[in-house]
């Protein structure tokens, strides 16, 4: 298939991972940011083949993984209810609440479904006028406009029955809770290339110069990664702390500006507990104040409620790059992704599922 | 979650206010949403999210990057073939 063929090429792979051997002289270590690329790595062995010393540590950007648990268990209560159709991604219907999951919802006889499009559920709502029917708007800003359009379309289209429950979050705040933690080990990040294509890259110089961080936007495919290494790696070998475009067929300093437009007109910025990690100010988005009646939140009044964690998960560790799946007690044994006690261990973005999947239960680095 | 997936547009159409299109992916076509790339045109690929167009890839670009890479695997044949020497 073009543009994915042409980018796993094991001759381009090869000619990389030897440029990348040939530059690098110290133990760098990179955080890839999105959860798609953790998987990517590990998928195609990348994170085995690259030359010893570079390390790269897990980030946070996996959004199953980080939406907060109260989230999660309102989504719980409110699927639950007899008159409501709640539709979801696929990945948010393992991950585990306070008690159960949207699949035990579903086995109790709550009608929850899986769509592909948040246009999807649109449709759901205009076919079931009976029914209620809420969507979980949940994701990066990659995601963030197609929700918002879902919105602003039932807005325009007049259906009344249709609400969303939102948990959205964004990047740049992400990564600077990773820079300024005591405890941070990252020297250096290669962006997320796809929410870069809807926001471009123009938010990251601020970040580059005052952390003195090179930023790499970095596509998907193997030889996208491997750029992105290599590009990242020059970069700290000759001292500089740069942002730099390594996507450059998918992705503009801009980014895409309707995108942009009906994301700013349906959602504000806000502040987002992050699941495992916390409170970071004004990370999240919801809903602007004239779109509050399309709020799931306020529509089935779900307030204040009273969560628990597993006691044995380490997501907050894992998420914020401090531990490797591996060492968590848990991992593989009493957590799997048939039976996670953890969002990392569900979802295709979780690094704990990769680990899982690609069989790196070994710790290294 | 952003994984996002190129495609080729083989339709477009309106549907009430939206821009929409049917896109190739490999022998799989799907209906989604091209509102957020109003100047895509049939013919051209673009990456798709949740049913949503996001970016309309750059061939010129890709063209440009993929010549690059391809003068370092040269430059790594010769090196290796050096070696053998």
């Amino acid at each position: 298939m073009k543009y994915v063929d042409e980018y796993r090429d094991p001759a381009q792979v090869k000619a990389l991972l030897g440029e990348i051997g040939r530059v690098v002289t110290h133990p760098w270590k990179l955080m890839e940011i999105c959860g798609g690329q953790t998987h990517a790595f590990l998928h195609h062995g990348l994170d085995d083949m690259l030359p010893g010393g570079i390390e790269l540590v897990h980030g946070p950007g996996c959004p199953v993984c980080v939406t907060p648990l109260e989230q999660i268990d309102k989504a719980l209560m409110i699927a639950a209810r007899p008159e409501v159709i709640f539709t979801s991604y696929g990945d948010m219907l393992r991950v585990p609440g306070s008690t159960v999951d949207l699949f035990n919802v579903r086995a109790k006889g709550g009608d929850v479904r899986v769509v592909y499009s948040p246009l999807e559920s649109l449709k759901i709502a205009q076919a079931n006028p009976d029914k209620r029917v809420v969507f979980f708007a949940i994701g990066f800003e990659t995601t963030a406009p197609p929700n918002a359009m879902a919105v602003l379309q039932a807005r325009q289209r007049g259906i009344k029955n249709f609400s969303v429950l939102v948990s959205h979050v964004c990047v740049p705040p992400a990564m600077e809770a990773v820079l300024g933690s005591k405890h941070n080990r990252v020297q250096a990040f290669l962006a997320a290339g796809h929410v870069c294509a809807v926001m471009g890259y123009h938010e990251y110089p601020p970040l580059a110069e005052k952390y003195k961080v090179p930023i790499v936007i970095t596509g998907f495919e193997p030889v996208d990664l491997l750029r992105g290494v290599l590009a990242a790696v020059k970069q700290l070998e000759a001292g500089k702390a740069e942002v730099e475009n390594a996507y450059e067929r998918a992705v503009t300093f801009e980014g895409n500006q309707p995108a942009q437009k009906v994301m700013g007109t349906v959602f504000q910025p806000v502040d987002r507990k992050w699941r495992g990690i916390g409170m970071i100010p004004q990370s999240g988005l919801g809903l602007r104040p004239e779109f509050e009646s399309l709020d799931a939140e306020t529509r089935f009044s779900v307030g204040e409620i009273v969560t628990q964690e597993s006691p044995l998960c380490i997501a907050g560790e894992i998420l914020q790059g401090l531990k490797k799946p591996p060492q968590c007690s848990a991992f593989g044994r009493k957590c799997m992704p048939q039976s996670p006690l953890g969002a990392p261990m569900v979802s295709a973005e979780g690094a704990c599922s990769a680990y899982y999947k690609y069989h790196r239960d070994v710790i290294y680095g | 979650m952003c994984l996002s997936i190129p495609g080729k547009i083989t339709e477009i159409y309106e549907d009430g206010s939206l821009k929409m299109g049917k896109v190739d992916f490999g022998g799989v076509i799907k209906e989604v949403c091209l509102d957020y790339v109003p100047e895509a045109q049939t013919g051209q690929y673009v990456l798709i999210h949740v049913g949503f167009a996001i970016s309309v890839l750059d061939e010129d670009e890709a063209m440009e990057r993929l010549s690059t890479i391809r003068e370092i695997a040269e430059f790594e044949d010769e090196l290796n073939s050096d070696e053998v020497r």
